[in-house]
């Protein structure tokens, strides 16, 4: 590994511990040398394809298979029917709700799966697929979700016993109503929007698919699958497929991305395995891209109603109304006891009065999902609608937006704070960051140059946002997914030449896992991290966990790997102290040694403890030999970082393409374990959020067709569209966390299109008096925005 | 139909249906994987390998179409141990995380610089604009590139795991 930039111990010059280390898993990937899901090809593989509904709500009179089985290269085509006699129809959601694994009464979105079919390889499968007779009874479709309770909207789950309307979950409630009505009744100036968060999809360049391996001599299902929560999906296919768990294997390669899109069970994973178990061979299944935009998890969807309240200049109320739209099937992805993820914390980064907020879920003939778009569980729509709502709040009262921000924020003295939705944020210094974020920006010179331009006719907007996260989950005594206690495992063992494997639960798709928790071993151990291996990705070699997202590798995972280093130091405390004929708390430890007080001459290497351990000299009392341990650690809190962002758009006041020119990142994630990377988050973060505020967004027609089912039309930012992001920092430690780092891969996606979006709106309020759009900021809804017209639909 | 195919100076000569897009030839045949596919619309430049030199989509063409052309893929870009510039550039300057779009990026980038050894950031951010990264905000791969620029003959510093 090429050591760069890396922090030396001044005690030992050994290069360990945080920094900017280069990443041990480029070596294969700039050789092209990674694994993906499709790279792997497996004795006797055949290949699986899905046939998929044209209509968004149609009642299946019949499905004939014949044609498709007479094809030479077919080996099976798998229907609900089917399905049924293996009790595999439907399938249990992340959410509690029950989804089709292939339709069998109706088929409920655009794309859902009706058939599978089996056959020697990619092509003849796909052929087959057109030789598969359906036929349809189409029904009127709900898409609106603002429609979706009309008395006369037609029931899309019929399937479910007592579901008599499109109500998905029931209203959800957080903060005090009455409270927020006297903040309200006292208020100075109140304002009001109804705000949509599009829905969008995360859209990872590699797309979903699985290959199961049913071996029926042993019973042995191995699965390949890319997948952000190994140990979850196996718990979910031992209670679906009724296997034993200890029986399956699941190996997660390399990932080409996931950012949500890859946390739940699909469909074709669920056909995947029972094509396997039925026909004794490996079965590959890989989707395609439509088939990723149109059926796997989408992100957002929430349409919301927001009124927001000041006193004496400082804000001090808010009121939320959102109908949230879980398309057919509820699959949203969050802990089982907040339905509608952490949107409550709304309150953003303000000391408010009172806040109370309401979500409603509802079905409609969409896709479903749900997940978190490299976001903590709906905390990007919390914030989105907090950010917009400043902004709007800012400009009834005709103040500046960031001075609004900074007389309103939560002072640092008054963390531990507890918000009025029931969140104690850790730690922070909010307008500190503000500030150095202005400082980078040159906000001043800033609005001074759009004064100017606009005395030219030129339109330039400087947009501000300020996001506090919740990252991180989460502790058992709040949390859980299907009832698993959101908690990861570390497994350590050093090994009698000091060379270390570290095993862990957290699932990486391109964060740096392998070198980032090396890091971590070595900052503790003081091994150079070349010498610590990181295990991941395959369920028999680590321990159990939730896997990554929610940014919760490094608030969880990291934290597990900080105290299972520091039972190792423990154990080789006493082992030192055998060897150096002293007691162990005598001993002091710098990086890499064990040394005795006031005589530092006269110490031990880990490396040599780690030799006494396995050899046949005399250990402590009573202990075993080797040098390892192992943990399952259970967060005490949530961690909470936090940013302030400033986006500088320009408008061409003739085509109205909306130009992101600068954008300046101040993040604070507390503790950074290798900066280069948590700077390579950002960057990757800022650059969805640009995509998410201009162009990226999943449409329907009024029958219900997908309108964005390829990246010609699911637009995805280019080089071209993102600017050369600026990032600044500072560093607030988590107080909790053993390392007091606080998670960060989210926050630039969380925090950066209300940036943008104020900024459009900034460029184009004084001119043209708009003050509201929705994203995202396409040159058609802005320019119909500019010239007063109401937007076309998103 | 029968196709032969230089694949990193090897000929690779198989009986293939006619619609075999070259990405899979490539993928399937010789078994270089590190050539990807991600959008199957032309949009992604996750399938980017050099055709006589210039930069192609394999996922928009048939196998057939390369009859007779000379294709290099990422798995030549080292030769004997030792990392082409642009590698070398991606890994210093971290440009890559997951990995997926890595390959087509730094065929891109070798055609780039092969035509244009000193590129501007501008004329960077063009070339590579028919690809898609949804992981690193484009922002170092510009700058790996211009590394590669600045180092053409690399550095002998090894990357292993």
């Amino acid at each position: 590994m090429t050591v760069v930039e890396n922090l030396p111990s001044p005690q030992t010059e050994r290069p360990i511990g945080f920094g900017r280390l280069k990443r041990k898993e480029d070596a294969r990937f700039i050789r092209g040398k990674g694994t993906y899901l499709d790279d792997i090809r497996l004795p006797g593989m055949v290949h699986g394809a899905m046939l998929r509904s044209p209509f968004a709500h149609a009642r299946i009179v019949s499905i004939d298979t014949s044609r498709a089985l007479a094809h030479p290269n077919v080996a099976a085509v798998v229907t609900a029917k089917d399905l049924e006699t293996l009790g595999l129809a439907w399938m249990p959601t992340i959410s509690y709700d029950t989804q089709a694994v292939l339709a069998g009464d109706k088929v409920r979105f655009q794309g859902q799966e009706v058939a599978f079919v089996i056959a020697t390889d990619e092509y003849s499968a796909n052929d087959a697929l057109s030789l598969i007779d359906v036929e349809y009874e189409p029904l009127p479709a709900v898409v609106n979700a603002r429609k979706a309770l009309d008395p006369d909207a037609p029931l899309i789950r019929d399937d479910k016993a007592g579901q008599r309307d499109n109500l998905a979950s029931p209203l959800w409630e957080a903060g005090d109503q009455e409270a927020t009505d006297r903040a309200f009744a006292e208020a100075d100036t109140v304002v009001s929007r109804d705000i949509i968060y599009p829905r969008c999809h995360p859209a990872p360049l590699e797309t979903c698919g699985m290959i199961a391996d049913f071996n029926p001599e042993t019973g042995q299902l191995d699965i390949y699958n890319g997948n952000q929560a190994p140990h979850a999906h196996r718990t979910v296919y031992a209670h679906v497929a009724g296997l034993a768990e200890h029986m399956i294997r699941i190996r997660c390669q390399d990932i080409g991305g996931g950012f949500g899109n890859k946390v739940p069970v699909y469909p074709g994973y669920v056909c995947a395995i029972a094509g396997s178990i039925v026909a004794g061979v490996p079965v590959k299944w890989v989707e395609n891209r439509s088939e990723n935009l149109m059926s796997t998890g989408f992100a957002r969807d929430y349409v919301m109603h927001a009124e927001m309240c000041s006193k004496d200049g400082k804000i001090t109320g808010l009121r939320v109304d959102v109908i949230a739209d879980h398309g057919a099937f509820d699959s949203t992805a969050q802990p089982t006891k907040f339905p509608a993820g952490f949107f409550h914390i709304v309150c953003g980064s303000y000391d408010l009065q009172a806040a109370h907020v309401q979500v409603k879920a509802v079905y409609t003939n969409k896709a479903p999902g749900g997940v978190a778009y490299r976001c903590s569980f709906r905390i990007t729509e919390a914030v989105y609608l907090v950010e917009r709502m400043v902004d709007a709040l800012a400009l009834e009262m005709d103040v500046d937006p960031i001075d609004l921000r900074m007389r309103s924020f939560i002072k640092p003295e008054q963390f531990p704070y507890e918000t009025t939705t029931g969140w104690t944020y850790d730690s922070g210094n909010y307008a500190e960051t503000m500030r150095v974020a202005m400082e980078i920006a040159g906000y001043e010179d800033l609005r001074r140059e759009q004064a100017e331009k606009r005395a030219r006719g030129e339109l330039m907007g400087i947009g501000v946002s300020f996001f506090t996260e919740g990252v991180g989950a989460g502790p058992r005594k709040h949390m859980d997914i299907l009832g698993l206690a959101m908690n990861d495992g570390a497994d350590l063992r050093i090994h009698p030449s000091g060379k270390a494997v570290v095993s862990i639960s957290a699932q990486t798709q391109g964060q740096g896992h392998e070198t980032t928790f090396a890091q971590i071993v070595a900052e503790e151990l003081g091994i150079p991290p070349e010498d610590v291996e990181v295990r991941h990705g395959d369920t028999d070699r680590s321990p159990y966990g939730l896997g990554t997202y929610g940014s919760r590798s490094t608030p969880v995972s990291g934290g597990a790997v900080a105290i299972v280093s520091r039972k190792v130091r423990d154990k080789a405390r006493l082992i030192a102290a055998t060897m150096l004929e002293a007691r162990p708390e005598d001993l002091a430890w710098e990086k890499g040694r064990w040394y005795v007080k006031g005589d530092p001459e006269k110490g031990v290497l880990i490396e040599e403890i780690a030799e006494r351990a396995y050899n046949g000299e005399e250990l402590p009392e009573g202990m075993e030999g080797g040098l390892d341990a192992q943990v399952i650690y259970d967060p005490p809190n949530l961690t909470y970082p936090y940013g302030a962002y400033i986006a500088v758009v320009d408008i061409d006041p003739d085509t109205a393409h909306v130009t992101v020119r600068r954008f300046i990142a101040v993040d604070d994630c507390g503790v950074r374990i290798n900066p280069m990377i948590v700077d390579g988050q950002i960057h990757g973060g800022l650059a969805e959020g640009v995509g998410i505020a201009l162009m990226e967004v999943i449409t329907f027609d009024d029958e219900g067709n997908c309108l964005n089912s390829s990246f010609m039309d699911y637009l995805i930012p280019t080089a071209l569209e993102c600017p050369d992001f600026e990032l600044g920092e500072t560093v607030t430690p988590c107080p909790h966390h053993p390392l007091g780092a606080k998670g960060v891969g989210e926050s630039p996606n969380v925090g950066s299109p209300p940036a943008i979006v104020n900024a459009v709106i900034d460029a184009l309020h004084a001119t043209h008096g708009v003050d509201h759009i929705d994203m995202p900021c396409t040159p058609a809804r802005v320019w119909a925005a500019m010239q007063g017209r109401p937007a076309p639909p998103q | 139909m029968n196709v032969s195919i230089s694949i990193n100076g090897e000929r690779i000569t198989r009986e293939i249906e006619p619609r075999l897009l070259l990405v899979h030839f490539i993928r399937d045949t010789p078994g270089l994987t590190g050539t990807h596919w991600g959008c199957d619309t032309s949009n992604c430049g996750a399938c980017v390998v050099l055709l006589d030199g210039a930069p192609v989509k394999s996922c928009t063409m048939l196998a057939a179409m390369a009859e007779g052309h000379e294709i290099r893929t990422v798995e030549s870009l080292e030769v004997d141990g030792v990392l082409d510039p642009v590698q070398k550039g991606f890994h210093e300057l971290h440009a890559l995380q997951c990995g997926f779009c890595t390959p087509g990026m730094m065929m891109t980038a070798r055609g780039l610089l092969d035509e244009n050894p000193d590129p501007t950031e501008q004329e960077i951010r063009t070339a590579i604009s028919g690809g898609i990264c949804r992981c690193t905000g484009y922002k170092n791969i510009v700058a790996a590139i211009r590394w590669a620029a600045e180092h053409p003959n690399g550095v002998k510093e090894e990357v292993h795991a």
